[in-house]
């Protein structure tokens, strides 16, 4: 069990100013140490060569049945896969809990690369609403634009859309990164509870409407501001992270991040440190 | 939850009929309760297309009471006397099914409302659609079944929008299916996906002001919308406008007449829409794989924003 003591100490982000609390509940215990990252095993994972490589033509597959042969691949060892054909079918690339480099020569429809951890992803086309939804972590890189719901509950990894994404961005967002090249619609970072945005176009009306925390930054106008999101102050800090973010993100890497807006959480909607009733009455 | 489709070719015709039914079967995952066509064929513009119902399909899933069809009969004999009345000569007569029914008419009068009001004065008749091009296809079933019923595969035009429906806040029939016609607007159609809240506030604001309501579905709400505003001397697409704040809910819909397609979403952006634009060809869709059924090569689409109105001419 990790010492609570610990969770107190300021850690990096928070010193650059994207978290300002201080977590302190249970959930947020450290209970894995870093160190120990070979012993970490997720059920049903392989291990993959990236020099492995394989084409798999879905045109005539169901979502399911491309799905399945995917970890069928990943499972004899391929570490490289290429989609080719995927014509805007939705659910393709979910469930991915391995490293893998995947490729997708075309777009995808809804719910593409929801519930992944690990794989770096490449679509070489468009993909539609919630793409990456619960992504943990990885790499997924979108070279046109995205639909709705972009990037929903995602807890870690970056996320990159070359093009311009629809409304609801980074939706309940928990960790990783954002990255849009283009526009991006009404409310984005709704609710969202940490991590960080980067638009390097105009956004929508209410952007961070009812945000808990995490950052948004933002290169072109705003819409408005939604319920408690407020600027900040963009340090030297965040503009050496916002280079150094745009430059392994490939996108926007000459774009000037110091005419950059940041937004965050003004906190007037907080309830995170409260008790809940019943706990007052135990404390009590 | 249902499904959207539109597109419209610019400069040249297509076997419109065809396309959409591509569209709309790849979208029938999002309800099959029934679909819908308006399709703009290609005529010489002459006679008005009449497309009208006597009675409802009462087949598998429908919330419709059986009649008989000598029903049927009577209620077509009806219509004919009156649109004799009213000086509309019959040119063309297809009976499709026993309730659904094509005439291709000529009739010299503009204003639609008192003749539209005369017909559906029969109990159980409805226009499905009137106009010049503009035809209105709409039956339970999903797009296949539909395009099969009424050969809708070879009708070549330039545009056409189309809906699959799961029914939501009102039954399983024909009344209730998209399209809705702009009555009394010749050659206007609308489809919808999404739900409005100010739908009674206002059906009685809109009937009032002698528009009428043929079902209670909230999507009809948007076609007789922009019917008033059209009536009041509003654009199309000012119309279309002023309807993203004086109705409420979340939707996304497209509005079409004879020469032109429109769409519109709320502010909210809560329903999805995807947009393919090329000099020749806009097509959309609620999902991209509705696009890819004609467009199966690689092509750069996008979400329209919250509060967008686009129109298009053919």
């Amino acid at each position: 069990m990790a010492n609570l003591k610990n969770t107190e100490k300021k850690t990096k982000s928070q010193a650059m100013g994207m978290h300002t609390e201080v977590l302190t509940g249970r959930t947020q215990q450290k209970f894995f140490n870093p160190d120990e990252a070979e012993n970490f095993y997720y059920f049903g994972t392989y291990d993959v060569d990236f020099n492995k490589r394989t084409d798999l033509d879905v045109k005539d597959m169901s979502a399911a049945e491309a799905n399945k042969k995917i970890d069928s691949l990943m499972s004899e060892g391929y570490g490289t896969i290429v989609i080719k054909n995927p014509q805007g079918k939705h659910s393709l690339g979910v469930g991915i809990l391995n490293k893998l480099n995947l490729i997708f020569e075309g777009s995808l429809g809804y719910f593409g690369m929801g519930s992944c951890d690990g794989p770096i992803v490449r679509i070489n086309g468009r993909v539609g609403w919630s793409c990456a939804e619960n992504l943990m972590a990885g790499k997924v890189v979108i070279e046109k634009n995205a639909g709705s719901c972009f990037g929903a509950a995602i807890r870690g990894g970056d996320l990159i859309c070359k093009g311009s994404v629809g409304a609801r961005t980074g939706i309940d967002m928990k960790g990783g990164t954002i990255i849009i090249g283009g526009d991006a619609g009404a409310f984005t970072g709704f609710m969202m509870q940490r991590g960080r945005i980067i638009i390097l176009g105009d956004v929508g009306i209410n952007l961070g409407d009812s945000m808990y925390d995490g950052t948004i930054f933002v290169g072109g106008e705003v819409g408005s501001y939604g319920s408690d999101a407020v600027d900040a102050e963009l340090t030297k800090s965040d503009q050496d992270w916002l280079k150094r973010k745009l430059k392994v993100a490939e996108i926007g890497e000459n774009f000037d991040v110091s005419k950059m807006k940041k937004i965050v959480a003004g906190k007037k909607l907080w309830n995170y440190d409260n008790l809940e009733p019943t706990e007052k009455k135990g404390a009590i | 939850m249902c499904g959207i489709a539109g597109l419209i070719h610019r400069g040249k015709s297509s076997k419109v009929g065809h396309e959409l039914q591509g569209m709309l079967q790849a979208l029938k995952h999002r309800g099959e309760d029934s679909t819908g066509y308006a399709l703009y064929g290609d005529t010489d513009g002459k006679n008005f297309i009449m497309r009208f119902k006597v009675g409802e399909n009462v087949g598998e899933g429908s919330t419709s009471v059986a009649e008989d069809v000598s029903v049927y009969d009577e209620r077509k004999k009806i219509v004919d006397s009156y649109l004799s009345e009213m000086g509309a000569k019959i040119i063309k007569e297809e009976r499709i099914l026993p309730y659904s029914l094509r005439y291709e008419i000529q009739y010299d009068k503009k204003d639609l409302l008192e003749f539209s009001q005369k017909i559906e004065s029969i109990p159980g008749v409805e226009i499905l659609s009137m106009g010049k091009s503009l035809e209105v296809i709409k039956d339970l079933g999903n797009a296949k079944m539909v395009c099969d019923r009424y050969n809708l595969d070879k009708l070549v035009g330039t545009h056409a929008i189309g809906h699959a429906r799961m029914a939501t806040e009102s039954g399983v029939d024909i009344k209730s299916a998209h399209p809705f016609w702009g009555y009394p607007f010749s050659d206007v159609s609308v489809v919808h996906n999404g739900q409005l809240t100010n739908y009674w506030n206002n059906r009685r604001a809109l009937e009032n002001k002698g528009m009428r309501f043929m079902s209670e579905c909230d999507s009809e709400l948007i076609a007789v919308y922009i019917a008033q505003k059209m009536r009041e001397g509003a654009s199309l697409e000012e119309g279309m406008k002023e309807s993203l704040s004086g109705l409420d809910g979340v939707f996304t819909y497209f509005v079409a007449t004879k020469d032109s397609l429109g769409m519109a979403k709320d502010t909210m952006a809560a329903k999805p829409l995807v947009l393919y634009e090329s000099d020749d060809l806009v097509a959309m869709g609620s999902e991209e794989i509705a696009i890819r059924s004609i467009l199966p090569q690689e092509i750069d689409t996008y979400d329209p924003f919250d509060g967008e109105v686009k129109v298009w001419q053919i």
